[in-house]
């Protein structure tokens, strides 16, 4: 050994692996539902509560679940985050706030970008709306809402939250 | 130590892509088919649950919580589960009643392997720094097992051959096979190879589905009311990983986990055996000291259809079956995991 | 009906950011050498392996027991590969403990580790699915809504998680193997770090390390080593789904239930008088107040002011403090970070838990949570049987 040269400490791997997901029977009922402009979530047959996006089952009771219910494309803030940590590539400029949002007539939340507001003003109970991308633009995804902004409506108690009945039609903006 | 019985089985028929079902969709037919068999209402009616499942299979991380949501946990259940076959799910469930912290379990596995290349994706099951980056996948490793087999003498392409045919044959009586048929040893050997020395039908076909159980003290599954058969030997031992440092034509971990799970305490009829490659059924019929008198995989086995990180549990629930039904009075069920057969369990089930 | 068991060896690694010195193999001889060697036994000694970790896709590892057998001294024996989410740290020495209570074996190793620098935990994390958007949140951006809740429902003063984050780094300046080293933290400091998921700053959150964690737990007749046992007095799990109608995200029942189980074992009835001290899972600042309420050590509401009081503090001279080694918030290698928890409970009632031991301990708790706050491991280690 002439030159001493520094230790092999590590190595590039990389692994490539391809796979074909598939979402599953409610799932894709649900994404196809949102190819139409409409948010589609599913009733427990046993305690009535209703989940969306749907997975199939109720987790609570453990029963499959089959009833389909549209829901309107408004709803409540449970509880949010704003968040500021800057990540490489992220398409949404910091700080932004993330929301979990209960839909009226809906049982569950789910999580979702809210605009069009002060980050400082929003608050638990908060009324929400959904803003679509334009029709051309839909596709599976729920991208195809592009966020939800404030309504001018009043703040439901939070005790209340998640116990709404539907509000309006679900119908295609 | 407290006796434990198996007191229901319930496996999904065995199909290469069961397309748009998702997880929770795979399971709880299952598990309802289970619930049924002893009268259980839900999860709930049991003391403990435990599953095994692996997030490559589907390529999401954590794909075990998804299937937290086919159990009906709420109010919360005492869960675990193992990145393994289910066949160690019951292993763990095992010791848990033993403990006395649990009369009775509920265990369940599911893979769906369809929407990957599951050779090449348990080729990153090998060591990270030396194996896995050569992309050397499970079925080059068996096939290297299987010339090193042939090579020693110890077996012929036509011993292969006389596996599949077995295989093929016997699952002609399951309704739940991926791969039946009548085919004799000359038919088989004019396939081409696939990788030498293995042809298409020396190598498990991929499945997806799930498959479910229940066990309890014998004390319990009588309570039930329902037929049962006795657990009364489980053992599982691992061994050396690299393949260059053991013995490829022999199965040490089997012959351990064999004797300590009492196998040849008594007499035995029938064999269960997780074999995903027809050679491999030779080296372990050797290794458990199996005689020509015992069924083996009447079910089939694996090569009529293999349902990742279930198929070693229901190796379990075929023998179950058969002894609840009258057929065998006696059996061993087997079950693997890693490269080469280097991870092995094996259980006795014996009628009540 | 069990039989007992009792922790006779630990060992940890130091947890660092990067540990580019050591395979995935080599980080775990490392813990694994230091728990055999504190049990005064070898490799022959042990009867099974149970082994740990959090999502394969961490390392792009698959079920690497396989590989692992060799290093862990596993050939010819029983091994087991636990994943229970971020509570498997906990689960794993419970599965270990059931190997000996089950009357099956006689001593069991157990290890658990994490070793994220080899790969990218938050794309293992982040494959985008159709149902959800992708909103770069992380778990923070999941968690942080959940402590918003507790803030308002509590009605917490907003300086609650600063006093957590400064008061577990500075416990965690007493113990060498801690990630973080702060001793000189203070409030300010962290009230000036950036805020990352409002309510939660960086200085709020855990560090991402590379380390293990092993134990070996051995039956009554097979003690061994020369520092005295930490008895196993009751282990839990509890399960419940990630989202159904009607969860309490802030206390979930699992939580709950799992408490209440393993107190009935170990006759645990007030759990703030009881226990000497608790390691307990908390990986963002706020969830220290919000565990001292789910795990019972205070009525709803009040646990915050606990924390305020001092009383988790081992500084501030308090009853009943949590995480002296300096908790999840000083040292995070996710699939060992329960275990960790586990073993420092059995360090302080073993009196071996060196400058951030807790005076006279005889009986502490051990607690891992995972997935979204659903999983849930506990045990509770003594100096004496009962």
């Amino acid at each position: 050994m002439s030159t001493a040269r520094p230790d092999v400490t590590g190595i590039e791997a990389p692994v490539y692996l391809h796979y074909h997901f598939t979402a599953g029977t409610a799932p894709a009922r649900f994404l196809v539902r949102l190819r139409e402009g409409l948010l589609s979530g599913q009733r427990c047959p046993r305690c009535a509560k209703v989940y969306i996006p749907a997975r199939g089952s109720c987790p609570a009771c453990g029963v499959p679940t089959t009833e389909e219910v549209l829901l309107p494309d408004r709803g409540t803030v449970q509880s949010f985050t704003i968040v500021h940590i800057p990540i490489p590539g992220n398409p949404i400029e910091p700080p932004y706030v993330v929301a979990n949002i209960v839909l009226d007539g809906a049982n569950i939340s789910f999580i979702h970008l809210l605009s069009d507001c002060v980050n400082e003003a929003v608050r638990i109970g908060q009324r929400v709306e959904a803003v679509w991308r334009p029709p051309e633009e839909w596709d599976y995804a729920m991208d195809n809402i592009r966020h939800f902004r404030p309504l001018d409506e009043p703040d439901v108690p939070v005790e209340r939250i998640g116990t709404l009945p539907v509000s309006g039609p679900a119908v295609p903006r | 130590m407290r006796d434990i019985a198996v007191v229901a089985f319930s496996q999904s028929a065995c199909v290469a892509d069961i397309g748009a079902v998702n997880e929770v969709e795979l399971i709880m037919p299952q598990l309802q088919a289970v619930y049924a068999q002893v009268g259980l209402s839900s999860a709930q009616d049991v003391d403990f649950v435990c599953s095994g499942s692996c997030d490559y299979l589907q390529g999401a991380a954590f794909a075990f919580v998804a299937g937290v949501d086919a159990l009906g946990a709420v109010p919360p259940l005492k869960e675990s589960h193992v990145e393994m076959d289910a066949a160690w799910a019951l292993y763990e469930a095992v010791l848990k009643i033993r403990t006395g912290h649990a009369d009775s379990a509920l265990l369940y596995g599911f893979g769906k392997s369809s929407p990957g290349e599951l050779p090449a994706v348990l080729s990153q099951r090998l060591d990270p720094y030396y194996l896995a980056p050569l992309w050397l996948d499970t079925v080059s490793l068996a096939a290297l097992q299987a010339r090193m087999l042939l090579d020693s003498g110890s077996i012929t392409e036509s011993d292969m051959a006389a596996v599949v045919s077995r295989s093929r044959q016997n699952a002609q009586a399951n309704p739940l096979a991926q791969l039946a048929g009548d085919i004799g040893v000359a038919a088989l050997l004019q396939d081409d190879y696939l990788l030498a020395p293995l042809r298409r039908g020396d190598c498990a076909p991929v499945s997806d589905g799930a498959a479910a159980m229940i066990i309890a003290t014998v004390e319990q599954a009588r309570r039930w009311g329902v037929p049962y058969a006795r657990l009364t030997g489980i053992d599982q031992r691992i061994e050396s990983h690299n393949p260059c440092m053991r013995d490829l034509t022999d199965s040490v971990s089997t012959r351990q986990a064999a004797a300590a799970a009492g196998v040849h305490e008594a007499a035995l009829d029938v064999a269960e055996i997780y074999a995903p490659f027809s050679h491999q059924e030779i080296i372990l019929t050797r290794a458990l000291g199996l005689d020509e008198a015992i069924a083996v995989n009447p079910s089939g086995g694996v090569l009529a259809g293999n349902l990742m990180m279930a198929s070693g549990l229901a190796r379990v629930g075929e023998v179950f079956q058969r002894i609840v039904n009258g057929d065998a009075r006696r059996g061993v069920a087997h079950a693997t995991s890693g490269p080469c057969l280097q991870h092995n369990l094996v259980a006795v089930l014996e009628g009540a | 009906m069990a039989e007992w068991a009792a922790v006779v060896g630990i060992g940890q690694t130091r947890y660092k950011t990067r540990r580019s010195d050591v395979s995935i193999a080599g980080l775990l001889r490392e813990a694994v050498d230091r728990a055999l060697a504190d049990a005064g036994v070898g490799f022959d000694d042990i009867d099974a392996v149970v082994i740990g970790k959090a999502p394969d896709m961490f390392e792009g590892v698959i079920m690497p027991e396989s590989y692992l057998a060799d290093a862990l001294g596993a050939s010819g024996k029983p091994m087991l590969r636990v994943h229970t989410a971020g509570s498997v740290g906990g689960s794993t020495a419970i599965v270990a403990a059931s190997h000996v209570q089950s009357g099956t074996f006689k001593r069991v190793l157990t290890v658990t580790y994490e070793k994220q620098s080899e790969s990218n935990a938050m794309w293992a994390l982040s494959t985008p699915q159709p149902f959800s958007v992708h909103l770069n949140a992380g778990a923070g951006g999941y968690f942080a809504p959940i402590i918003r809740e507790y803030i308002r429902r509590a009605n917490a003063p907003e300086g609650v998680g600063i006093r957590v984050a400064v008061k577990d780094r500075r416990h965690g300046a007493r113990n060498p193997l801690a990630h973080l080293q702060l001793p000189d933290i203070t409030e300010q400091e962290v009230r000036d770090s950036m805020m990352l998921w409002d309510p939660l700053r960086f200085l709020e959150a855990c560090p991402s390390s590379d380390g293990a964690c092993a134990m070996v737990i051995a039956a009554a007749d097979s003690i061994s080593g020369n520092k005295p046992p930490a008895w196993i007095r009751g282990v839990a799990m509890r399960s419940e789904p990630t989202m159904y109608a009607g969860r309490d995200e802030v206390s979930p029942q699992a939580g709950r239930d799992c408490a209440t189980d393993v107190y009935a074992q170990a006759g645990i009835t007030d759990p703030r008088r009881d226990f000497d001290c608790a390691e307990v899972y908390v990986p963002f600042s706020w969830y220290e107040p919000m565990w001292l309420e789910n795990l019972g050590f205070a009525s709803p509401g009040e646990g915050w002011k606990l924390t305020l009081d001092g009383a988790t503090s081992l500084d501030d001279g308090g009853d009943i403090p949590w995480n002296c080694s300096g908790g999840v918030l000083s040292s995070n290698p996710i699939g060992a970070s329960g275990m960790i928890r586990f073993a420092e409970a059995a360090r302080q009632v073993r009196g071996d838990a060196g400058a951030h031991q807790v005076e006279n301990a005889r009986l502490a708790l051990g607690h891992a949570y995972g997935g979204g706050a659903q999983f849930f491991s506990m045990w509770v280690v003594g100096a004496d049987k009962n």
